[in-house]
C-alpha cells in the first residue's frame, strides 16, 4: 500500500511520447506507407518512361488485336450471350434460391438435408431447371473457336480452357492414384507396401519439370513416326504426333441421353437418402450400390432402346501423311497429364497415409470387433474419419497441381502461361499479360480454397 | 470311469511350433499370403518388380556401354554411359571456362565436406564451423564470380550453369529469403500495426497464389522496366530475385507456424523483464520458434531446390537445361534418356538426403535431446 503512494511534492514524470507504443506503431506504419508509396512512384515513373521509349502503349486494348499465331489445342468456347447466358443466369438464380433456403432452414435449427421438400427444391433449382434451360437452348449457344485470325483475348481464353482441362482431369486422376498408393503404403502386404513407398520416394524427389521433359522428349516424342505407328487392333494408334483413340460423336439422341443420365443420378441420390433414413429409423441397411447403379443405368438404356444409338464411334484412319478422325490426345497434353498426375499422386499418397494413421487404432479394432470385413473397415469407418484430416492438405495439393500446370510453357502445351508468353513476346505488353495471368491463378486459388473451406465445414465433426 | 480319464497320456517330447508359422515361411504367410487377394497382389507385385527390375538392370548395366567415346555406344541396346562419362563436367559446371573449372569444383568439394560435418555433434556445435557456414555463400560467390585482385579472373554469369548454378540459386534463395520471411511473418502477426499486417498478408497470399513461373517471368521481363533505362540487371540476378521473392512468402508461412506454437506467456514474460520488442524476438521468441520450424524449413528448401529447375524456362543453363543441351551435342545425339536419368539421379540424391536429414532432426526434437 505504502509503495503505491506517491511521494509528496514529486510529480510523476510523464513518459516521453516516443515511448508510447501506440504512437510508435503509428510512426512505423506512416514510415512503411511512405516507403511503399515512394518505391511505387519511382517504379511507376521508370516504367512509364521505359514503355514510352520502347513505344509500347499501356492498357488492355491489345486484347482485341489479331493474334496471328496458331494454337495446337483448341475447342469451341461458348460466348456469354444468348443460350449460354440464359443457362448461367438460371444457375446463378438457382444458387441464390438454394442459399436462401439454407438460411431459412438454419433459422429453424435444421439443415436442408432434413426435409424432403427442401431436398427436392435444391435439385429442382440447381439441377433440373438449369439443365432444361441448357437443353431448350441447345441450338442457341454461340461459340468461338480459336484460329490465328482471332484476337489475343480469345487466345488467352483458349489457354485458360486448356489449363482448366489438364488441371481438372489431373486432380481427378491424381486423387485416384494417390489414394490407391496411400492405402497401398499401409497394406498388410509387405511387398505392396514397399513398392508404394519406393514409388513415392522416387517420384516426389525429382522436379516436376524434369518429369514433364522426360515424358515429352524421352518417351512420347521418341515414339515411332506416322508411317511406323503402333496400332492397337485398329482401335487406337500411337505415334510421335499423339495418341489417337476412337471418338464418340454425339448423334440425335445424345442430349436425351444426357437428360436421362441426370435423371438417373437424381433418382439414385434419392434412393441413397431413403436407404440412409431407413437405416436410421429401423437399423436395417437397404442395399445402395446395385439398386443405385440400376437407377442410373435404366433411363439411359431406355433412351438407347427407344431412340437408337446416341454416339457413333469414329476410328482413326491413315489418310495421306497423317491420321484423321478419332479423338487425338496431343503428346504435349499426354506428357503434362502423365507428369502432373504421377508427381501429385506421390504427395496425395502421403496425405492419405497420414490421414489414415491419424485415426486411432481403437476405431479400427472396434470396427473389426463388430465383424466388418477389412474393406468395410476401411470404407465405412476409417476413411470417413480420415477425410477430415486429409481434406485441408489435399486442397493445397490440388492448388499445387493447378499451379504446376503452368510448366506446360516449357513443352509448348498451350495453357494460360504458354499462350500468355507468346502474346507477351509478340505485343510486348508484359505488365498486362503477367498481371492477367497472375489474377487468373489467384482467382483459382481463392475459388478452390473457398469451396474446400465450405466442404470442410460441412463434414466437420459436430460435437454435441 | 473316472480313473480312465485320468490315465496318464503317453509321455511326449514337446512339439516345435508349426512349420508354417515361424521362420521365412511363416513370415511370408503373415505378410505376403495372408488372404487370397493379398496372394494375388503379391504375385502381381513380384511380376512387376521382376519385369521392371530386370529391364532396368539390362538397360542400365548388362547391355550398357561404359566408355568415353561415341564409338563405344554403336550397336548397343542399353544405356550409353559413355556419354555421361564424357560429358559429366558439363552437368556439374555448365559452360564455365575450361581453365577456371577448378574453382567451382573446389567450392563443391569444400561444401560437401562441410555438409558431412552436420552429422557429427562435436563439429556441429563448433563456433568456427558455424561461422564458416555463415560466410560460405559469400566466399563461394566470390570464388565463382572471380576477384581480379586475388588473381581470379572474373567469369560472367552467362557462363554459369549446371549443378553449380542450381545450387547457387537454391542456397542463396533460401539464405536470403530467410530473414525476409521472418520479417513478413512478424508483420503478419502484428496486432498493433494493421497497415503493415495488411501489406504482409497481401504479399504472402499473392505470391502463394500464383505459380513460380509467373513470378520468374515477372522478374525477368517486368523487373527491367522498373529500373531507370540503361540500368542493366544481370540475368542470373533477375532469376535470383524472383526466387527470393517467391521463397520468402513460403518461409514466412513456415515461421508463422513456429511463432504460433510459442505460448503467449513467453513474450509477456520477456516484456515484463523490460526487454524491447526486438530483444524479445531475438533473445526469447525466435530461438524457440525457429527450432520448431527447422524440419518444415528443410522441406521448403527441398521444394525450392526442385523449383529452381524452372529457370530453364527463362533461359538459364541450370542442371535441367544442361541435360537438354548436352543431349543436343552432335557427337552424342539422342542420348536424352541417359541425360535425364543422370540429372534425375542428382536431383534425387540432394532432395532425398535433405528429407532424411529433416526426418532425423524431427526425431531428435521429439526425443528432446537437443
Amino acid at each position: 500500500m505504502a509503495q503505491n503512494q506517491q511521494l509528496p511534492g514529486v510529480a510523476p514524470a510523464a513518459p516521453a511520447i516516443w515511448r508510447n507504443p501506440e504512437f510508435r506503431a503509428v510512426v512505423y506504419q506512416v514510415l512503411v506507407v511512405l516507403a511503399v508509396v515512394a518505391a511505387g512512384y519511382v517504379i511507376f515513373q521508370n516504367t512509364l518512361t521505359n514503355l514510352r521509349e520502347r513505344g509500347i502503349s499501356t492498357g488492355f486494348a491489345f486484347l482485341r488485336n489479331e493474334a496471328g499465331f496458331g494454337i495446337s489445342e483448341t475447342m469451341p468456347i461458348p460466348r456469354l450471350e444468348a443460350g449460354f447466358l440464359h443457362f448461367i443466369i438460371s444457375l446463378l438464380i438457382g444458387i441464390a434460391v438454394v442459399y436462401g433456403m439454407s438460411r431459412w432452414a438454419a433459422a429453424r435449427g435444421r439443415t436442408i438435408g432434413d426435409d424432403l421438400p427442401l431436398v427436392l427444391g435444391v435439385i429442382l433449382f440447381i439441377v433440373v431447371i438449369p439443365v432444361l434451360v441448357l437443353y431448350i437452348n441447345g441450338n442457341n449457344i454461340l461459340t468461338d473457336s480459336y484460329d490465328p485470325t482471332k484476337t489475343y483475348g480469345l487466345a488467352l481464353k483458349t489457354g485458360l480452357v486448356n489449363t482448366v482441362k489438364v488441371s481438372l482431369l489431373g486432380c481427378v486422376l491424381a486423387t485416384i492414384l494417390g489414394t490407391i498408393l496411400g492405402i497401398a503404403r499401409l497394406s498388410s502386404n509387405w511387398l505392396v507396401a514397399r513398392l508404394a513407398t519406393l514409388y513415392v520416394e522416387i517420384i516426389r524427389n525429382i522436379p516436376p519439370l524434369l518429369q514433364i521433359f522426360f515424358w515429352y522428349f524421352a518417351v512420347l516424342r521418341a515414339l515411332p513416326n506416322v508411317r511406323n505407328s503402333v496400332e492397337f487392333w485398329g482401335f487406337a494408334v500411337l505415334n510421335n504426333r499423339g495418341v489417337y483413340l476412337p471418338d464418340p460423336v454425339p448423334q440425335g439422341p445424345a442430349p436425351m441421353l444426357g437428360l436421362a443420365f441426370v435423371a438417373g443420378l437424381i433418382g439414385a441420390y434419392l434412393w441413397a437418402r431413403h436407404s440412409r433414413l431407413h437405416q436410421e429409423a429401423t437399423g436395417n441397411r437397404l442395399p445402395v450400390f446395385w439398386p443405385g447403379l440400376g437407377i442410373v443405368l435404366l433411363p439411359m438404356v431406355l433412351v438407347r432402346l427407344i431412340l437408337g444409338e446416341p454416339f457413333e464411334l469414329t476410328y482413326p484412319e491413315l489418310r495421306g501423311f497423317n491420321y484423321r478422325g478419332g479423338l487425338v490426345v496431343t503428346p504435349e497434353f499426354a506428357a503434362m497429364l502423365m507428369a502432373l498426375v504421377m508427381y501429385t499422386a506421390a504427395f496425395i499418397a502421403e496425405t492419405v497415409r497420414s490421414g489414415i494413421l491419424a485415426i486411432s487404432r481403437g476405431q479400427r479394432e472396434a470396427a473389426m470387433a463388430l465383424g466388418l470385413r477389412p474393406g468395410q473397415v476401411l470404407w465405412l469407418v476409417v476413411l470417413p474419419q480420415a477425410l477430415r484430416v486429409i481434406i485441408p492438405p489435399m486442397t493445397s495439393q490440388y492448388l499445387n497441381l493447378t499451379k504446376n500446370s503452368s510448366l506446360g510453357v516449357a513443352i509448348a502445351f498451350p495453357e494460360l502461361v504458354s499462350v500468355g508468353g507468346t502474346i507477351l513476346n509478340q505485343s510486348g505488353q508484359a505488365i498486362e499479360v503477367i498481371g492477367l495471368t497472375m489474377a487468373v491463378y489467384l482467382t483459382f486459388s481463392l475459388l478452390i480454397s473457398l469451396f474446400m473451406n465450405w466442404y470442410n465445414a460441412k463434414i466437420r465433426l459436430v460435437e454435441r | 470311469m473316472s480313473s480312465d480319464r485320468q490315465a496318464q497320456p503317453e509321455a511326449h517330447a514337446p512339439l516345435g511350433p508349426p512349420q508354417l508359422s515361424v521362420g521365412a515361411l511363416g513370415w511370408m504367410r503373415a505378410n505376403l499370403f495372408n488372404s487370397w487377394y493379398n496372394a494375388i497382389l503379391t504375385v502381381a507385385a513380384s511380376w512387376l518388380i521382376l519385369v521392371a527390375g530386370w529391364n532396368f538392370f539390362r538397360w542400365s548395366l548388362l547391355d550398357a556401354a561404359f566408355g568415353l567415346t561415341p564409338d563405344t555406344c554403336k550397336g548397343i541396346d542399353g544405356a550409353c554411359w559413355s556419354f555421361i562419362a564424357d560429358m559429366w563436367p558439363l552437368f556439374i559446371v555448365g559452360t564455365y571456362p575450361f581453365e577456371e573449372r577448378w574453382r567451382p569444383y573446389l567450392c563443391l568439394i569444400v561444401l560437401g565436406i562441410m555438409t558431412l560435418g552436420l552429422f557429427f555433434g562435436a563439429v556441429r556445435g563448433n563456433k568456427i564451423y558455424r561461422y564458416a557456414w555463415a560466410i560460405a555463400p559469400v566466399v563461394v560467390f566470390l570464388v565463382i564470380r572471380g576477384v581480379p585482385v586475388f588473381g581470379l579472373e572474373t567469369v560472367d554469369t552467362s557462363f554459369w550453369g549446371g549443378l553449380v548454378l542450381t545450387l547457387i540459386l537454391s542456397i542463396v534463395g533460401i539464405v536470403v529469403s530467410f530473414p525476409i520471411g521472418i520479417l513478413l511473418a512478424l508483420g503478419r502477426r502484428s496486432t498493433s500495426m494493421p497497415i503493415v499486417k495488411a501489406l504482409c498478408v497481401g504479399y504472402i497470399e499473392l505470391i502463394r497464389g500464383v505459380p513460380l513461373i509467373t513470378v520468374l517471368f515477372m522478374a525477368s521481363v517486368m523487373l527491367p522496366l522498373f529500373f531507370p533505362s540503361g540500368f542493366d540487371l544481370d540475368k542470373v540476378l533477375r532469376a535470383q530475385i524472383g526466387i527470393i521473392m517467391f521463397a520468402a512468402a513460403y518461409v514466412a508461412e513456415v515461421v508463422r507456424g513456429g511463432l504460433q506454437a510459442i505460448p503467449r506467456g513467453q513474450q509477456e514474460a520477456a516484456a515484463s523483464l523490460g526487454l524491447n520488442f526486438w530483444q524479445q524476438m531475438v533473445l526469447v521468441i525466435m530461438p524457440q520458434a525457429l527450432r520448431i520450424v527447422i524440419p518444415p524449413l528443410v522441406n521448403t528448401a527441398i521444394a525450392l531446390f526442385k523449383d529452381t529447375s524452372l529457370v530453364t524456362i527463362i533461359g538459364l543453363f541450370d542442371l535441367l537445361a544442361i541435360a537438354s543441351l548436352a543431349s543436343a551435342n552432335p557427337d552424342w545425339l539422342g542420348k536424352i534418356i541417359e541425360a535425364y536419368v543422370f540429372t534425375a539421379a542428382i536431383y534425387w540424391i540432394f532432395c532425398f538426403g535433405m528429407s532424411r536429414y529433416s526426418m532425423y532432426l524431427e526425431q531428435r526434437f521429439k526425443s528432446g535431446q537437443t
